[in-house]
């Protein structure tokens, strides 16, 4: 017989909450599909890519669809930002753990936490109102390619710093002494023993902060101009998909609509993808 | 030549980047000052928010947090005495829920837009809303708090347990009535960790909280969160500079708040585990 006791319910109730908890990314996955299904019907997905340009609106026989311009985007600033944040985030990230002395080091890496939880649109507010009147002095318009990756940049920084000074605490100290056995310098030990030895932790760090910049909206949103198009320089403004998500979705209706989340999915799949690929060779030398 | 240049490049780079988050910081502090007064947190937007205060802005921020709190703390908390109960434990299963917490951190905070935006506020009739903003902004900080909730429980020394057992207590007893209340640090820890997620989001809110910058009569008006008007002052108001930076200021001081709260919790709760296992300080 089935007795009703605290135990089962216990278990009962959690078990639920787990997995109405596991079902929520499904669903947000499924929604964004289903909801890009009518524009994937009627225009098929190769006119995302081979349209004239991003018209979505008027005349029908004048509209055109094209994401290209936009995913060329979103990934130059995205990439663009971590090859700045690579190596200034693990050169910082160094001089926390080998050389900061502790009167310093302490303050500095609380300032960079304090950066980590500065929100986006703050960064989007000064890149707007000091950044780009800066870069526009030098070479207008100002709003473009270049102020999204320096926003962008210093957006993902304290991601790298704070990710890389853990892969770098988490090295054995007796990593260390081996090297100073092996007669190596400290700085030859570091670069040679420690920062290897950390490489999963960083290499863990640099993906998610190039998915953080991929993903994120309000900073590129405000500072890069907005203007859907190839970029030929540094200094023409751009939009990225995430951009053109927010700007747009507040008046768009039917196709329109399906269409902006045809570029939520393709940004969904582009961050996926670099997850997993930053999986794949992880697993391949596991198993070499 | 190594042995200097190692050291030279670290410190160099030091310097740029803290010069870098100086001056964003005290930019922020500089142009927002001058406008902060009582008035500001008191009184309501007017001319589109280039005058008056953020009142009913700060009342929306604080509705919209609520509900994310109400819905994902008790999921959260559940799901998080889930994974950490090891006899309730089916291991496949388990890892499927991990997983598919972990995809969900991993998910860009406008596709929740696009997500909240199509089911809440569309599909399910709630419009945009306080209501379909607070539960868009629940599933974001979901992962956050299961993570930092379960870490706490596991982290609970295991003769806390063997000894409530051996006092012949109902496991549901154990877990609700000692491992809970043991674990309240951690737990408030990744609560506050959550809403400080919460507080900085924008992007999942435009298209779920909506704008409208009056103080809400009940959860099914929009109201517009502190993050979302700081946005609209900076692009969309010409001349609403000066209120989005002191409103960029306001924000960031909860936020500052919000972590110092969080670390006070956290150094508690290391304090307490080392009080029930004194190995735990060491640690």
């Amino acid at each position: 017989m089935f007795r009703w006791n605290s135990d089962r319910a216990l278990a009962a109730v959690t078990g639920l909450a787990a997995r109405l908890a596991a079902v929520i990314v499904l669903l947000i996955i499924g929604f964004v599909i289903l909801q890009s299904v009518p524009a994937l019907q009627e225009l098929g997905p190769v006119r995302f890519f081979t349209d004239d340009g991003w018209y979505p609106t008027g005349e029908v026989a004048a509209r055109g669809y094209n994401l290209a311009p936009m995913v060329v985007a979103t990934v130059l600033c995205a990439v663009g930002a971590l090859l700045l944040a690579a190596p200034l985030g693990l050169l910082v990230a160094v001089w926390l753990t080998e050389y900061a002395p502790a009167a310093l080091g302490r303050p500095v890496e609380a300032l960079v936490g304090l950066m980590a939880g500065v929100p986006s649109v703050v960064y989007g507010l000064w890149g707007l109102v000091t950044l780009v009147p800066l870069i526009a002095a030098w070479q207008p318009p100002g709003a473009s390619l270049l102020s999204g990756i320096l926003v962008l940049f210093l957006m993902v920084l304290p991601t790298v710093i704070l990710a890389t000074v853990a892969a770098l605490r988490a090295v054995t100290p007796e990593w260390r002494m081996a090297a100073a056995a092996l007669g190596m310098g400290p700085t030859g030990a570091l670069w040679r023993v420690v920062v290897p030895a950390a490489r999963g932790g960083i290499r863990g760090a640099l993906v998610l902060a190039l998915a953080r910049a991929i993903g994120e909206t309000m900073a590129v949103l405000m500072v890069t101009g907005n203007v859907v198009r190839m970029p030929d320089s540094l200094f023409d403004p751009v939009r990225t998909l995430t951009a053109n998500i927010a700007l747009e979705l507040a008046y768009a209706v039917d196709l329109h609509r399906s269409a902006l989340f045809v570029g939520g999915l393709l940004l969904a799949a582009l961050v996926a993808a670099l997850v997993l690929a930053a999986e794949r060779p992880r697993e391949a030398r596991r198993h070499a | 030549m190594r042995e200097t240049a190692t050291p030279l490049a670290a410190w160099g780079a030091t310097a740029a980047v803290l010069a870098g988050a100086l001056w964003m910081l005290i930019d922020v502090l500089w142009r927002g000052a001058p406008g902060l007064s009582m008035g500001f947190l008191l009184e309501a937007p007017r001319d589109a928010g280039r005058a008056g205060g953020v009142a009913p802005i700060l009342l929306s921020t604080i509705w919209i947090l609520a509900v994310a709190l109400a819905a994902a703390l008790p999921l959260g908390l559940a799901t998080a005495i889930w994974l950490s109960e090891s006899t309730l434990q089916r291991p496949r299963l388990q890892r499927a829920v991990r997983l598919s917490l972990d995809m969900l951190a991993g998910v860009p905070s406008i596709v929740f837009g696009l997500f909240g935006n199509a089911v809440f506020a569309v599909a399910l009739g709630m419009g945009l809303s306080i209501l379909s903003g607070g539960l868009t902004l629940a599933c974001m900080a979901l992962p956050i708090i299961i993570r930092t909730a379960e870490e706490g429980l596991r982290a609970l020394p295991p003769e806390l347990r063997l000894q409530a057992a051996a006092l012949g207590l109902r496991r549901s007893r154990i877990v609700l009535g000692l491992l809970l209340p043991a674990a309240l640090p951690a737990l408030l820890a990744g609560t506050l960790l959550g809403i400080g997620r919460a507080l900085a989001e924008t992007a999942a809110l435009i298209f779920t909280s909506g704008y409208v910058d009056r103080a809400p009569q009940s959860w099914l008006d929009s109201g517009r969160a502190l993050s979302v008007h700081i946005y609209d002052l900076s692009m969309n108001v010409p001349g609403g500079e000066h209120n989005a930076y002191t409103a960029a200021l306001v924000l960031m001081a909860l936020i500052v708040a919000i972590n110092a709260a969080t670390q006070a919790a956290a150094r508690h709760w290391r304090r307490a585990l080392s009080w029930q296992d004194p190995a735990a300080g060491d640690r």
